[in-house]
């Protein structure tokens, strides 16, 4: 996925002047993920800026190209550390269109990688989707796989409005997949049906979709249950139409997702198809969540983040039900 | 190894031109033709009157709490007064005076206070950023409108003002940080103006100046007398060359007071002496200003009345302007309404309709059938 990530930058910059990335250590490191490998060569430090490393400043200065018209593209080193511009992000990125009335728009993305793992430390292991999804004027995008990234990320960067766009490092290296050379573009807000079934819906993003679909090859292989398994892509604004869709067929929903539960993307989702498919649920809706713990420590990492056997014994209860 | 003196030694200058007995330094005096000095003044006064006004119209609920900026016109003027149309100002919630000068019409900033967000639109072309409320948090947005200027090649300066009290943020520290690694051309104005609402500059930094602050982001920094015009206006002149030039921001910090509340909410008899408040009116910017103008001749007969028919015109306009219409709270989210928004929108239209419909009835809201369980859909 890091190379579709890459790539992406690379002919969003060719196709517009106006973007460029900044920074801790993208420019002449390429990022410590290597996301951003190579651009400072091609387009220059003034286009790929390695900053100061303070993230207020990061995301408080590309407010204000952003306000000039430019396009940053800024990267959070780890989403653990994005506390420290949550202001900048809550005061400024989402309410600049409402603040000017309509003179400006913040035009950024701000690239975040998340999520567990990768047996990292603290602060480089967290789910923290949630924050970004509460706030109007933000967009919050989470891809799942090598090509959706390369195209959300293209639309990310084209999109008027700013985008919070979370990179699940356990899927940096590990997610591989054929990503044909012409640039794409998957609309923001919609979400994919990843996988037809009438049995049970469930609902992943981000590293957690491998987590369900690896689920759904279990409950058919043994319950011989043809489970739906549904790709958010955007947290918010959140695609309900495709959930109340796949829930009137199916009645049932499991939710997964790593961020901790309470008040956590799995509850609005739960809601969201209490009022748009209360009608046809058979069952309760199910949250699989990390639990609502401060982070752990990657020692014990594996008992808190959901994996294929909680999701499958959570499905077989709803199924049951 | 013995200890060293590091080079290079720093050091902070205080700059003043004209001082509250009405010395002038003429060697130091800037050369501004008579008809700046009368603008400048009227600026002033009008910033001056209009405080003054919009405390009465606070007290009297025509509009909501705001910050005064009585006494520090001089502060706002002086600086402001360097830049061009093409430039840009970064306001922080003080700045009145400063605003109207920009352009921002006087009944855009009453309805800002009355609660209208359309008070924080910018007019088309006007280079100027809104009121910003979360204290130095737009310091660093001047630095990004400075590096996508030099980014554009663009020939613009940018100006951001802040208080005493901003010194504490970190965005004030990161902001000024940027701005030196990046070398781009910003004015930072701090108007010290001594209080930051009941905390003063003692308890607010262990630094002598302000300015010198600067110094450790390797920029430079000025202490001017932020009551005198020609000092805030001559510190500010230079900086603005020096950034135009290419050679990078500045700090200037302005010296002066808060002669009025924090803000209408505020009651500054609680932590503050009549003694200092009557100290710091002998040192009027307006009072100084004025006296100079006087010896040169060049006051306008009747000002005061033209400048108060201005405001009062204004006032006019402003209370004109028709009640705010709920449903456009979603015109400004995003560039598209998600469909959920734009569900959200409906609900609020539908109930505005029913309100309209039935005006005697308080409550217009009613719940949705809740299903019936023989209602249900499913299976089981």
């Amino acid at each position: 996925m890091v190379k579709a990530l890459n790539q992406a930058l690379f002919q969003e910059m060719e196709r517009d002047a106006d973007v460029l990335v900044l920074g801790e250590d993208v420019g002449v490191d390429g990022g410590v993920f290597r996301v951003t490998d190579d651009l400072q060569r091609t387009f220059g430090s003034q286009r790929v800026i390695d900053s100061p490393l303070a993230e207020a400043a990061i995301i408080g200065t590309a407010v204000g190209m952003a306000l000039y018209g430019l396009k940053p593209v800024c990267e959070i080193q780890f989403s653990g550390f994005a506390f420290q511009c949550f202001h900048q992000i809550e005061n400024h990125c989402a309410r600049y269109r409402m603040r000017s009335q309509g003179r400006f728009n913040i035009p950024m993305v701000i690239r975040m990688p998340y999520g567990g793992g990768v047996r990292a430390l603290e602060h480089h292991s967290e789910s923290e989707e949630q924050f970004y999804a509460h706030i109007p004027g933000l967009k919050m995008v989470i891809p799942s796989g090598p090509r959706n990234a390369r195209a959300l990320l293209a639309a990310a960067i084209r999109d008027p409005d700013p985008v919070i766009f979370f990179e699940a490092k356990s899927l940096y290296h590990a997610a591989k997949e054929e990503v044909p050379d012409e640039s794409e573009v998957i609309p923001i807000g919609r979400a994919q049906v990843a996988r037809e079934g009438d049995a049970l819906t469930l609902v992943a993003y981000g590293a957690m979709l491998r987590v369900a679909l690896e689920a759904a090859d279990v409950l058919r292989a043994e319950d011989g249950a043809a489970v739906e398994v549904i790709d958010l892509l955007t947290v918010s604004p959140l695609d309900r139409e495709t959930l109340v869709t796949s829930v009137r067929k199916t009645g049932r929903a499991v939710v997964v997702h790593e961020a901790p539960r309470s008040f956590g993307p799995g509850a609005e989702i739960a809601a969201s198809i209490m009022d748009g498919a209360f009608l046809s649920l058979e069952a309760p809706i199910r949250r699989v969540t990390a639990h609502d713990v401060p982070f752990v420590g990657f020692a014990r990492e594996k008992a808190n983040v959901p994996d294929v056997p909680r999701v499958v014994a959570a499905a077989r209860e709803t199924l049951a039900f | 190894m013995p200890r060293i003196a590091l080079e290079p030694r720093f050091q902070v200058e205080y700059l003043s031109i004209l001082d509250s007995d009405g010395n002038l330094d003429t060697a130091l005096e800037p050369k501004l033709a008579d008809m700046d000095l009368r603008s400048l003044y009227r600026a002033m006064l009008l910033g001056r009157r209009l405080d003054e006004r919009m405390v009465r119209l606070q007290r009297q609920g025509r509009i909501g709490t705001f910050a005064p900026t009585k006494g520090q016109e001089a502060a706002q003027m002086g600086s402001v007064f360097s830049l061009r149309p093409t430039d840009w100002m970064v306001p922080s919630f003080r700045e009145t005076a400063a605003m109207i000068w920009r352009g921002w019409p006087i009944e855009k900033l009453l309805l800002f206070f009355a609660g209208h967000l359309e008070g924080g639109q910018p007019a088309p072309e006007q280079r100027d950023l809104p009121i910003t409320i979360p204290v130095a948090t737009q310091l660093p947005h001047a630095v990004g409108l400075a590096y996508a200027a030099q980014y554009r090649g663009d020939d613009v300066v940018v100006m951001a003002y802040f208080g005493d009290g901003a010194t504490s943020e970190g965005d004030f520290h990161e902001a000024l940080n940027f701005a030196g690694v990046w070398h781009v051309p910003v004015v930072f104005v701090c108007q010290n103006n001594q209080w930051a609402i009941s905390v003063p500059l003692k308890k607010q930094t262990h630094s002598r100046t302000i300015a010198q602050k600067a110094l450790a982001y390797g920029l430079p920094g000025i202490q001017v007398d932020g009551n005198d015009v020609f000092a805030v206006y001559a510190a500010a002149r230079e900086a603005v060359e020096r950034a135009r030039a290419g050679d990078g921001p500045t700090l200037i910090e302005c010296v002066t007071y808060r002669l009025g509340v924090h803000t209408t909410a505020d009651d500054p008899t609680k932590y503050r002496s009549e003694a200092e408040v009557a100290m710091w009116e002998q040192k009027d910017p307006l009072t100084r200003f004025r006296a100079y103008l006087e010896k040169r001749n060049l006051l306008e007969e009747g000002l005061e009345q033209r400048v108060d028919d201005e405001i009062a015109e204004a006032i006019r306009r402003f209370e004109a302007m028709p009640p705010a219409n709920p449903l456009t709270m979603f015109d400004h989210v995003y560039a598209e309404l998600p469909p959920d928004l734009r569900a959200q929108r409906d609900e609020m239209a539908a109930r505005e309709n029913t309100a309209a419909a039935r005006p005697d009835e308080t409550s217009t809201h009613q719940p949705g059938a809740t299903p019936m369980r023989g209602q249900r859909l499913t299976r089981r």
